[in-house]
């Protein structure tokens, strides 16, 4: 079998001591960010993206993709003990795990969430060693039409399937694309919108971008709330172990929960929030059985379904970018910027011309699976200590590795002017209800697009038609336009706001 | 005529706004044509595609109606002005600025510099809790970015390291 020929060489690539160091540093780093709420993935991945220079490729991506699959790991905890959600992805969570933990049963809804992650992530990684290969071969058959339709898809995909105003959502993808395209013309070598900024002729760094938009902007509308009154169940945490009663009602949860997360996870936009949101919706519909309690109150199978969903797709959310080197969502859209600083090219080639950063990368989420349970667990006393940290030491400390991050990924100072500029954006987004995720896919994605729309067109000698003469792209562009009119539909435009209005 | 959702009226017209502006300036550049793209071609229309997308956006806000106005809010001036204060301290810091002569005071001064003006932007903050913070943050930031991960700063004053 070439799955476990692959598989072997990929934990033979993840077991060396240093890249289960790094493995270990990502989950613990994505487990505490996911626990403290007001910072996400995006945020912490961009801080440490510089710090990852010195480092070998693959220990940066190992790690780098430790703190997104962490994250979903913490943000449960914090979403059962203190009712708020540590990572958008566990909002859901929040419903009935909370009502768990007040009523003393704290302990099995997050092993309840830590096993239900834990089988989800296995599977997941299975998914992502499986499915790799075949499409990594379709990828090679595509053409500039084909990846120029699939970008669409993927950035349709992505408003269609994210919270708020579809018309705005679209307009922040338009605005990221055109922010990706300052700088210098790759064919013309004309600077473009730099203004005769020297600095700017390289482009704007999408660390400043991303650190400014959600970094600050979020510190900064966080700070202009109210502290929230918090009540945290710090003592009520005993007795972790679910009750056979337990076991029997979250499997079936947890086996629904991993299956629509790794789909939804392979969706351009998919991913881990999605999941969650979907699953959740899934188990209400499920038919109760007798003395079950009822949604909203604690049920085991209102935690277990959405927080296995949200890890399994968190996992399959990999394999678009690594097959067909397109980010399907922010995080995924700085894991490119991850390997572009490492001289990777995310794509089809990858598979070929780095197999053991492939296959290592995707051991190395089995194990890091495995560090999280026992991370999560048995600890779980030390991840509660932290959410009594207040949050007015929490917030200029991530400023500091703000200001850090950005500076050191040039050594300049011009970034941090940059990302104060874009700080004060990001805050004006907040404040004009402009969700920014879109925005961070679009400026990854617009220099992508220019591109292949550029040589599409070049070779049908600026025939537009070229797009839906050709099967794989018409297909595409078709699915895409399918998915707009979905969305547009009068009655799945009421669920779908009703569905994030808990947001 | 009345605004029935000011996030989405005033929302609308800064993607029209910057939209023209884009489109505007693509149209310096070279356009070209489909088969032979100039470099403002793809700007131009991504440019004139924003643009309608804020009138649409702008004009959804003048008729559909939304719960409560959709109102802005009041801007929380503080916590904005402070925390990028705090960020251009903290690279004043560590590049210093040349051009008007002030020198890198090193991250070790940047990190108290901006911890005390991060902190000041939530309102129940004392003296010695920053202090302690950021005698923390600097001692932290000094084992994890100089000495573990050697990252290029200039970590004390240029004056006296020279």
């Amino acid at each position: 079998m070439e799955l476990f020929e692959h598989l072997s060489m990929g934990f033979g690539v993840a077991f060396t001591p240093i890249n289960l160091l790094y493995c270990l540093v990502g989950c613990i780093l994505g487990t505490l960010i996911g626990v403290l709420p007001g910072i996400g993935p995006v945020a912490t991945i961009a801080m440490l993206l510089p710090a990852t220079y010195a480092l070998p490729p693959v220990s940066a991506l190992i790690m780098l993709a430790g703190i997104y699959y962490g994250a979903q790991y913490g943000g449960s905890t914090t979403a059962i003990l203190v009712n708020l959600p540590g990572e958008s992805s566990s909002v859901v969570t929040c419903i009935d795990g909370y009502q768990m933990a007040r009523k003393g049963r704290a302990g099995p809804a997050l092993a309840a969430a830590g096993l239900g992650s834990f089988f989800a992530g296995c599977v997941g990684t299975l998914i992502l060693a499986a499915f790799a290969p075949p499409l990594t071969e379709l990828a090679f058959k595509f053409g500039p039409a084909e990846y120029f339709a699939l970008m669409v898809l993927g950035l349709i995909g992505a408003v269609v399937l994210a919270s708020g105003s579809l018309l705005k959502a679209i307009a922040m993808i338009v605005l990221g694309l055109l922010l990706g395209l300052v700088g210098t013309d790759v064919n013309s070598g004309v600077a473009r919108f730099s203004f005769d900024v020297p600095e700017l002729t390289d482009g704007i760094g999408f660390v400043v971008i991303a650190m400014g938009v959600f970094g600050y902007g979020e510190i900064i509308s966080n700070l202009a709330q109210p502290e929230h009154e918090r009540e945290v169940f710090t003592a009520k945490v005993s007795g972790l172990m679910p009750t056979k009663q337990d076991f029997k009602d979250m499997t079936p949860a947890v086996l629904r929960g991993t299956l629509l997360g790794s789909s939804l996870g392979i969706l351009p936009g998919g991913g881990a929030l999605l999941a969650a949101f979907a699953a959740y919706a899934l188990e209400k519909k499920v038919k109760m059985k007798p003395g079950e309690v009822p949604f909203g109150q604690g049920n085991i199978r209102g935690v277990a379904s959405p927080e296995s969903a949200n890890n399994a797709g968190s996992q399959t959310s990999f394999i678009p970018l690594l097959t067909l080197g397109i980010p399907p969502n922010a995080v995924m859209a700085l894991m490119v910027g991850a390997m572009t600083i490492h001289n990777i090219q995310p794509g089809p080639q990858v598979m070929t011309s780095n197999p053991e950063l492939f296959w290592g990368l995707i051991a190395s989420m089995w194990i890091g699976n495995a560090m999280l349970v026992i991370l999560n667990l048995p600890l779980i006393g030390m991840w509660i200590k932290l959410l009594t940290v207040p949050y007015r030491y929490l917030f200029p400390a991530i400023v500091l590795f703000c200001a850090i991050g950005v500076y050191s990924t040039n050594n300049n100072t011009w970034d941090v002017w940059m990302v104060g500029l874009f700080g004060i954006i990001g805050y004006a987004f907040v404040k004009l209800g402009c969700e920014p995720a879109p925005l961070l896919l679009g400026f990854i994605l617009g220099p992508m697009m220019e591109e292949n729309l550029r040589r599409a067109l070049l070779l049908s000698r600026g025939d537009w038609s070229v797009f839906v003469t050709r099967p794989i792209s018409a297909g595409l562009l078709a699915a895409a336009v399918l998915m707009l009119i979905i969305v547009l539909l009068p009655s799945v435009k009421n669920k779908r706001e009703e569905a994030f209005v808990e947001d | 005529m009345t605004i029935k959702s000011q996030k989405d009226f005033f929302s609308g017209l800064m993607f029209m706004g910057v939209g023209v502006a884009f489109a505007w300036g693509a149209t310096t550049y070279n356009v070209g044509n489909g088969a032979r793209m100039g470099p403002g071609y793809f700007p131009l229309y991504l440019g004139v595609l924003m643009a309608i997308l804020g009138a649409a956006i702008t004009f959804k806000a003048l008729t559909v109606e939304s719960a409560g106005g959709d109102k802005i809010g009041k801007w929380a001036f503080k916590p904005l002005i402070l925390i990028i204060a705090a960020n251009l301290v903290f690279g004043v810091c560590l590049g210093g600025l040349p051009s008007i002569g002030v020198p890198a005071l090193g991250m070790i001064v940047g990190i108290y510099l901006l911890t005390f003006i991060a902190s000041m932007a939530e309102a129940g903050w004392k003296v010695k809790n920053t202090f302690i913070l950021a005698t923390i943050l600097a001692a932290g930031s000094y084992v994890a970015f100089v000495m573990a991960l050697k990252l290029q700063f200039q970590v004390w004053p240029a004056f006296i390291t020279g």
